[in-house]
């Protein structure tokens, strides 16, 4: 049964193949690492050289996918290091990613987030080489009704970040799915919001809004010190660099937990590396978060999403294999690669192109290891990066970002959205709310609108088709309770926890 | 102050460096470039790639060819900047579709923006649309499929990766009209591109998919769905000869989505012709067969003028038929 494995590890373990997944690895850890590049852009970048170097398509679909699982290495990098998130799985590493370094604690904070990135992918690539085709049948069964239910849920689980201001999040998720009704609609074709500028039709680009919100309004905030001649940014102390054996096995429960959620997320179609650390994030806290001191800097909290957005990018693969569906924006480009070499990506693959199928999947083995290998002592070496001003840094960064958005779009608009959005998210900071419930909004609220509508439309308009299959009823019930047990668990706790100690 | 000063310092040196980057770039001769109006990965980078990697292969150009994304307004980005700012640039190309005719049959590049204001060089390859069910669907074929749809037109679930108003939208809405039954009594559901759609049919939460003919051969080798009809003007060749068309099956309906280019208003007609005859010569190539093949497209060819009358006739029968089926008054 897993011969496909074993031949694949033989067109893997060639010197060429090895050499692509190191370059992939790295360069996925590179194109990650640097906000407004991302696995996508990283991928349709190099497809075309892959292509024109004459790669046999084993081969450019191992560099590829090496730059796929790298980068959801390497967007940890920014969001630790410079509270901006490298790609869009990574917006939730910033919550308690940044306050760790803040405390000095970056080159741990690397590290452990390079061992659950490891583990995550690890467990992920396990399932896919398990269970890939008998997955793939319940992955379909999951229609909108069942997507708008995970929605439900995924916006209940976030009232677990509420916090000190749980009005402040829910204003700033609302603000995020009001973004998120911009362009065409996805139903009618109808334009909302455009104002006739057709820059606005396809909506607000995910990548437009992420450095906008995080790195332009960090700019913003530095200058206004730099002008009031502020000590801002002291530069944040260097400590130990290495992560203690003793803070992963702290996190063991939340990796593996996370692993499995990243996992079943990302092989269903249509959600992705965002929506996975997100649920990650906030089960975890839910679960784990006894002293509430997720996004102050808890180790959990950092390991739980990073664990969950390597696992999600494993898992894409599984529609992509075996139904030739794209679990995933960067999958769907990977179909278009695998295009160009006129294999057709479907139920027929394992069986038609056990080669291109095993060599891939053995691919995924090889290169997550190099990767962990590559990026733990790169964590002390990244992690000196904060020795660089940050008047500096968030600048020089920034610039790059520009740039990758410019090179994308090839239109000042976008340039300028970014900016608009930059100062949006400044005036958010200013009045404290919190960024990351207005990107969740952005992301959750548009997948939840168009799944509603959708499932609207298979019913004729009857509401009974969200609670009509299992998986939406559970999913329903999951929701209550992440929403509803907190309120009543701590007069529970007063209640019962006196008499047991008496 | 010596922070505040040292910032601005740095960023005076970073701006002043960046526009000597970008006067770099500018001073270079032009390569050949193809703007796909949309991002990255989309079929109109998978058209712009055909050309780029074909015109490479066959030694038709010199230098390689460009590929810059300019997403926005499903191509209405693209199309304003070709009609007004890069109007006159021999070296410059750009995908499109019968998508692009369509929006422009609707006036969604803008109410200003009319199919006379490019100029259309020639199409490389077109796929067509076919109509879809799962492999356990109660209808055999085309005709008992638009019976159940006569009798009562809200009693099937169809979907597609398009809006209302969309290509995949239009295959299923002239089906309806072919019949005589009113396009806005369908329940249609859309998706997100085509993929979401198919998925959607094979986790039976929709029953037909108006979807593209040679995107589905994986799934139609492994017998998980039944095409019922492809949507052009007749059968295909190879692994499709045993789909019939809808007009074989008594319904007048031909969905052909080509893909191709159009260079700026202005460019000079020897720039367009030297084009022009670029693409036919590839078009004639075996290595370019191939490569057309691996992306899933059936032989077209259609060059000069003869393809700018053909887009244009195109437009005008669209604009025709989005007053029947009820999309512009």
């Amino acid at each position: 049964m897993f011969d496909f494995l074993i031949q694949g590890f033989g067109v893997a373990l060639t010197p060429l193949n090895l050499g692509l997944a190191f370059l992939g690895a790295l360069l996925g850890t590179l194109f990650g690492a640097l906000p407004g590049i991302g696995p996508i852009n990283g991928i349709a970048i190099l497809m075309p050289l892959a292509y024109t170097l004459g790669l046999p398509a084993e081969s450019s679909l191992i560099l590829l996918a090496g730059i796929y699982t790298g980068s959801e290495y390497g967007g940890r990098m920014s969001s630790i290091l410079l509270n901006v998130p490298g790609d869009a799985g990574a917006v939730m590493t910033t919550l308690d990613g940044h306050p760790l370094a803040k405390k000095g604690l970056a080159g741990p904070a690397l590290g452990l987030s390079a061992v659950s990135s490891f583990i995550g992918a690890t467990v992920a690539i396990l399932g896919l080489t398990l269970f890939a085709p008998l997955l793939a049948i319940v992955a379909v069964k999951f229609g909108p009704a069942e997507f708008f239910a995970l929605m439900i849920f995924a916006f209940a689980s976030m009232s677990a970040m509420m916090g000190k201001d749980p009005l402040k999040t829910l204003i700033g998720a609302v603000l995020g799915v009001l973004i998120s009704t911009v362009g065409v609609d996805s139903g009618t074709g109808v334009l909302r919001f455009t104002f006739d500028m057709p820059e606005l039709y396809d909506g607000i680009d995910f990548v437009v809004m992420i450095i906008g919100l995080f790195a332009v309004s960090e700019i913003l905030l530095m200058l206004e010190h730099a002008f009031r001649h502020d000590q801002d940014g002291e530069m944040a102390p260097i400590g130990r660099v290495m992560v203690k054996m003793s803070e992963v096995l702290y996190c063991k429960w939340a990796i593996l937990r996370s692993s499995v959620i990243g996992f079943v997320i990302g092989v269903l179609p249509g959600t992705g590396a965002s929506v996975a650390s997100a649920v990650a994030y906030t089960t975890e806290k839910r679960i784990s978060d006894h002293d509430n001191s997720f996004g102050t800097g808890n180790m959990r909290g950092l390991a739980a999403p990073e664990a969950a957005n390597n696992a999600s990018a494993a898992g894409s693969f599984v529609p992509m294999l075996t139904l030739g569906i794209p679990g995933s924006g960067t999958t769907a480009i990977l179909l278009g690669a695998l295009m160009l070499y006129n294999i057709n990506p479907g139920p027929m693959m394992f069986r038609e192109q056990p080669m291109v199928v095993g060599g891939l999947i053995a691919s995924l083995y090889i290169g997550n290891v190099m990767l962990l290998l590559l990026n733990l002592p790169l964590a002390g070496v990244f992690a000196r990066v904060l020795q660089v001003p940050r008047w500096l840094l968030v600048p020089s960064v920034a610039i790059l970002a520009f740039v990758g958005v410019y090179q994308l779009h090839s239109d000042l608009m976008a340039i300028y959205l970014m900016l608009a959005i930059g100062v949006f998210g400044y005036l958010l900071r200013k009045f404290g709310f919190s960024l990351a419930p207005v990107v969740l909004g952005f992301v959750l609220g548009g997948l939840m609108e168009e799944n509603l509508r959708r499932a609207l439309s298979i019913s004729g308009g009857d509401l009974a088709i969200l609670w009509q299959s299992g998986l939406s009823i559970g999913l329903w019930i999951a929701a209550a309770a992440v929403a509803f047990i907190p309120l009543f668990a701590g007069r529970l706790k007063a209640k019962f926890l006196p008499a047991r100690s008496a | 102050m010596p922070k505040s000063s040292s910032l601005r310092r740095w960023l005076a040196a970073a701006v002043a460096g960046g526009a000597l980057l970008a006067g770099a770039v500018q001073a270079q001769a032009k390569p050949p470039e193809c703007i796909a109006p949309a991002k990255p990965g989309g079929g109109y980078d998978l058209t712009c790639r055909l050309a780029a990697n074909g015109l490479q292969e066959a030694k038709l150009i010199d230098e390689p060819m460009l590929v810059t994304y300019m997403p926005g307004g499903i191509g209405a980005v693209a199309y304003n900047h070709v009609t007004g700012v890069r109007n006159d640039d021999p070296n410059l190309i750009v995908a499109a579709s019968t998508g692009a005719a369509l929006n422009l049959a609707l006036k969604k590049f803008g109410a200003k923006q009319s199919v006379d204001d490019v100029r259309w060089l020639g199409a490389l390859g077109v796929d067509y649309g076919a109509v879809v069910v799962r492999n356990d669907a109660p209808w055999q074929n085309l005709d008992e499929l638009m019976q159940a749809l006569k009798k009562n037109p809200s009693s099937v679930v169809i979907g597609a990766g398009g809006t209302v108003g969309s290509q995949d939208w239009m295959k299923a809405a002239l089906m309806a009209k072919s019949a005589n039954i009113d396009p806005r009594k369908l329940r249609y559901v859309s998706f997100e591109g085509g993929g979401e759609a198919l998925a959607a049919l094979l986790g039976e939460h929709i029953q037909v998919f108006t979807g593209d003919l040679a995107e589905l051969k994986p799934q139609l080798d492994s017998g998980e769905v039944r095409i019922l009809a492809a949507l052009a003007e007749e059968r295909q060749a190879g692994p499709y000869a045993d789909i019939p068309t809808a007009k074989e099956q008594g319904y007048d309906v031909e969905w052909p989505i080509w893909r191709g280019y159009y260079m700026g208003p202005k460019v000079s007609d020897e720039a367009y012709q030297a084009w022009v005859e670029r693409l036919r010569e590839l078009s004639q190539t075996e290595s370019f067969a191939k490569l057309r093949e691996g992306r899933g497209l059936f032989p077209m060819s259609k060059f000069g003028d003869d393809f700018d009358q053909y887009v244009k006739k195109q437009v005008a029968s669209f604009s025709q038929l989005a007053k029947e089926v009820g999309l512009t008054q």
